[in-house]
């Protein structure tokens, strides 16, 4: 079977239409989209896609994950680093199922993603055929769009139609179900369309001047204002005009977990990290401030605590693409629907340069306090033991802020997302919005092909690592070099800081044990140590950074440790704990 | 089209519970399997009850509608209704309490032939509530009205004495009397950059509220 010329220009049509099947149509459609790498898994209902994979392979990488929930969290990981749609291949029935936890995490944290399912034969559907099940109805909520192909016919412009969804306006999931019948189906093919327009779909809203001009009056007028951003920044690409609109301003800013990166570190006005176990000064004076500005956010209950104490002072602004944001949560004053890429420079124009230096002052306040309390002990400790802390610092030491830093879920990441240093935007890859155990290990593999050129650190607890420590099998055989370092407490530790804080130390099945790691790793023939001495830990983080290969590095930390400050649950954010 | 009030007349109306009204939602679609379970999902994810639910063509070619009747706060309604707008077949979705629009409902009743024969009570009562027959047999004859829920609920309250054996109602069906139709409006949507009338959006539009928080 030969493989057809790749059409680059969208303009290009093939003349004279070719006879190819609906396989060869679905890897055409990924090739014309600039997809190089797809994370799949084989199976009964996607066996004729896989077939034509075998022709497509010079085009069109495969892995071959452990799972398919492996596959697409690295997906995931690849559309965060790389800023592309994350490509995934999965068969029907368990296959399809084992995609949904990474479809609900991609929807709420808004990753473009296309997944292309097998589905039994058309003429099987709705008669519990082998393998089958209602993949539609099933990812219905979990998907932005979903949709099934009985007809081959159909593939070029329903895949066509799949990545414009997914790209565009608020990115999200776009799932594709394909009958193993229209997989096998020959179709007159006449080339690939890319689709740019959809009549009930309009990802863009167009911007409405007197809401900037609205926007810029009151932030003009502010006396103590501050910016709150989120993802929004990063998938707009709108890194750039960001930084721009809050220098002009002299605006403090602080950012949600996902739209941590989008503002280096070392920014003068990045006073830190918003919500539950966010920094103090961001999250107190959010109810002091008088103009409160949120860009590409969108107010979960992790950062605004109890609501209705949730910045009762202050007139709001949000910049959102997605009209259904706003008001949805907190009540806007000024209401900036559109791409921030576009509207953030309109802002800019229009605000005065100023500097609120008392008001900054005032977030260095609380930082001073909050690094006396909290911070102190938790990068400096006096301890025997080590802490998460500590290993995220000399981690920035090291890598300099440079590298992209995938996280797990619970203590490790809250930790990583507070002390981590980055530079450089599309560098924080975590799971925010549903806080998926087990999404570190694939996100970090997927994010390194994202950015092949980068140093990727996965930072994953005991826990987390155990839920799909599977997928070590596919850094084995690809290669990816991910950097694996694990903060091992032998607990679930933040459930266990929920229970020590507010269930009187009843220790519910907190208390996790593991394998020996490192043997786990060297049995994949992955190099690896362990360490739990403080002198020990700059040279085995060198030596795991250094290695040219995947690495897995397990350092022991303190057992009891907690994260603070602590916004608690149903709590104000101005009720935020430090100890 | 208006589709803009003031939240706390609302909740300050005597006639909602807890602040809660009947809404019509109005939606335009395209024609598409699948839509209906995620138009639904919507609702039954935020544990709201669909009161009367109707699909069906509209005067557009091509374009469906959906008219579903929930009884909820208006800053729910609204809110539901932008959830609505995000999926990606939705066109438009409107909401409107019911001095906004017209609506009927159809209500179909079996009744036993013998008994509206021999009484002719209840063949005035038939006549009272307008109701037409639309088949009559030996056995029994089936009526049809059309109406509001409490004209069609007082012909069963009616004829329950004399043997009701089988009612059914359809879903409301509403027109919205601001509507120009959903001509116009297509012809925007068709367009890759639309005009003014289709940014129309609820927030955008009640300049004069959007500062008094």
């Amino acid at each position: 079977m030969e493989t057809l010329e790749i059409i680059k220009d969208k303009e290009t049509a093939i003349k004279e239409p070719v006879s190819i099947s609906g396989s060869q149509a679905v890897l055409e459609a990924f090739i014309a989209e600039g997809v190089h790498t797809v994370f799949g898994y084989p199976g009964g209902a996607i066996m004729p896609i896989y077939d034509a994979l075998y022709d497509y392979n010079d085009k069109l990488k495969h892995i071959l994950v452990r799972h398919e929930q492996g596959a697409i969290h690295a997906a995931q990981g690849f559309a965060r680093t790389s800023g592309k749609v994350g490509a995934v291949f999965a068969t029907s029935g368990p296959g399809a199922t084992n995609l949904v936890t990474g479809l609900a995490d991609a929807m709420i944290d808004s990753t473009p993603i296309v997944c292309v399912t097998g589905q039994v034969f058309a003429h099987l559907l709705g008669t519990d055929a082998f393998q089958e099940t209602d993949v539609i109805n099933i990812t219905t909520p979990v998907t932005k769009w979903n949709y099934q192909i009985t007809d081959a016919t159909e593939i070029p412009h329903v895949l066509a139609k799949a990545f414009y969804i997914a790209r565009t306006g608020r990115p999200g999931p776009v799932l594709i179900d394909i009958t193993k019948n229209a997989q096998i189906q020959k179709i007159d093919y006449e080339g690939y369309k890319k689709c740019e327009h959809i009549r009930s779909y309009r990802p863009k809203p167009i911007v409405r001047k007197e809401y900037v001009e609205e926007a810029a009056k009151l932030i003009n007028e502010a006396k103590k204002p501050f910016v709150i951003f989120g993802q929004g920044v990063i998938l707009g690409k709108a890194e750039r005009e960001f930084k721009a609109f809050i220098e002009k301003g002299g605006l403090p800013a602080a950012w949600t977990v996902l739209g941590l990166s989008a503002l280096p570190t070392d920014h003068p006005l990045n006073v830190g990290m918003l919500g539950m176990h966010g920094n103090y000064g961001p999250n107190v004076l959010t109810n002091e401030c008088d103009v409160l500005i949120a860009i590409g956010m969108r107010f979960d209950d992790r950062v605004t605590g109890r609501l209705d104490k949730y910045a009762k002072q202050a007139k709001i602004i949000h910049l959102d693409i997605d009209p259904a944001e706003i008001d949805k949560n907190v009540k806007t004053a000024v209401p900036v629907w559109g791409d921030c890429k576009e509207t953030l420079p309109l802002l800019t124009k229009l605000i005065d340069k100023k500097e609120h230096t008392d008001w900054l002052n005032k977030f260095h306040e609380f930082t001073k306090k909050e690094t006396e309390i909290v911070i102190n002990d938790e990068l400096h400790p006096t301890g025997e033991q080590l802490t998460m802390g500590e290993v995220i610092q000399l981690l920035n030491e090291l890598t300099n802020g440079d590298a992209v830093i995938v996280t797990d879920v619970g203590q490790h990441q809250m930790v990583a997302c507070r002390y981590a240093k980055f530079n450089q935007s599309k560098s924080n890859i975590t799971s925010g919005g549903l806080g998926t155990m087990g999404f570190g290990l694939p996100a970090a593999i997927g994010a390194k092909y994202g950015a092949p050129e980068r140093t990727v650190v996965a930072i994953i607890g005991d826990g987390g690592f155990q839920m799909t420590i599977q997928e070590l099998g596919t850094i084995m055989q690809f290669g990816a070099a991910v950097k694996i370092l694990i903060l091992n407490n032998q607990f679930l530790g933040m459930v266990r800081q929920w229970q020590e804080l507010f269930n009187d130390k009843r220790y519910s099945f907190v208390d996790i044990q593991s394998p020996d790691f490192v043997q786990v790793a060297k049995g994949y023939h992955i190099a690896g140590s362990k360490v739990s001495k403080r002198e020990e830990l700059k040279t085995a983080l060198a030596t795991m950074l250094d290695h040219k290969e995947s690495y897995l590095l397990e350092v022991m930390v303190s057992k009891e440790n907690n994260v603070f400050p602590m916004v608690p649950q149903g709590c104000s954010v101005s009720e935020i704990r430090l100890q | 089209m208006s589709n803009t009030k003031n939240i706390n007349d609302v909740s300050h109306s005597p006639s909602g519970v807890g602040g809660k009204l009947d809404f019509t939602i109005t939606v335009y679609t395209e024609n598409q399997v699948g839509l209906l379970n995620r138009i639904a999902i919507i609702f039954s994810r935020r544990k709201i009850n669909i009161e009367s639910l109707n699909v069906s063509p509209s005067e557009a070619e091509g374009i469906h509608r959906f008219t579903i009747v929930i009884s909820e706060t208006e800053d729910v309604v609204k809110k539901l209704c932008r959830q609505i707008e995000k999926q990606v077949e939705v066109l438009k979705a409107y909401h409107n309490t019911n001095d906004e629009i017209i609506w009927q409902e159809m209500a179909l009743y079996k009744v036993p032939t013998d008994i509206i024969a021999e009484k002719v009570k209840v063949e005035r009562l038939l006549h009272q509530h307008g109701a037409r027959a639309v088949v009559i047999r030996k056995d029994y004859t089936i009526f049809e009205t059309t109406g509001h829920r409490e004209e069609t609920e007082g012909l069963i309250k009616a004829l329950e004495p004399y043997g009701l054996i089988e009612f059914v109602r359809s879903a409301r069906v509403a027109i919205i009397k601001a509507s120009n139709g959903f001509h116009e409006k297509l012809k925007e949507f068709e367009q890759t950059e639309p005009g003014e009338e289709l940014v129309e959006n609820e927030f955008l539009d009640k300049q004069d509220e959007v500062f008094t928080m």
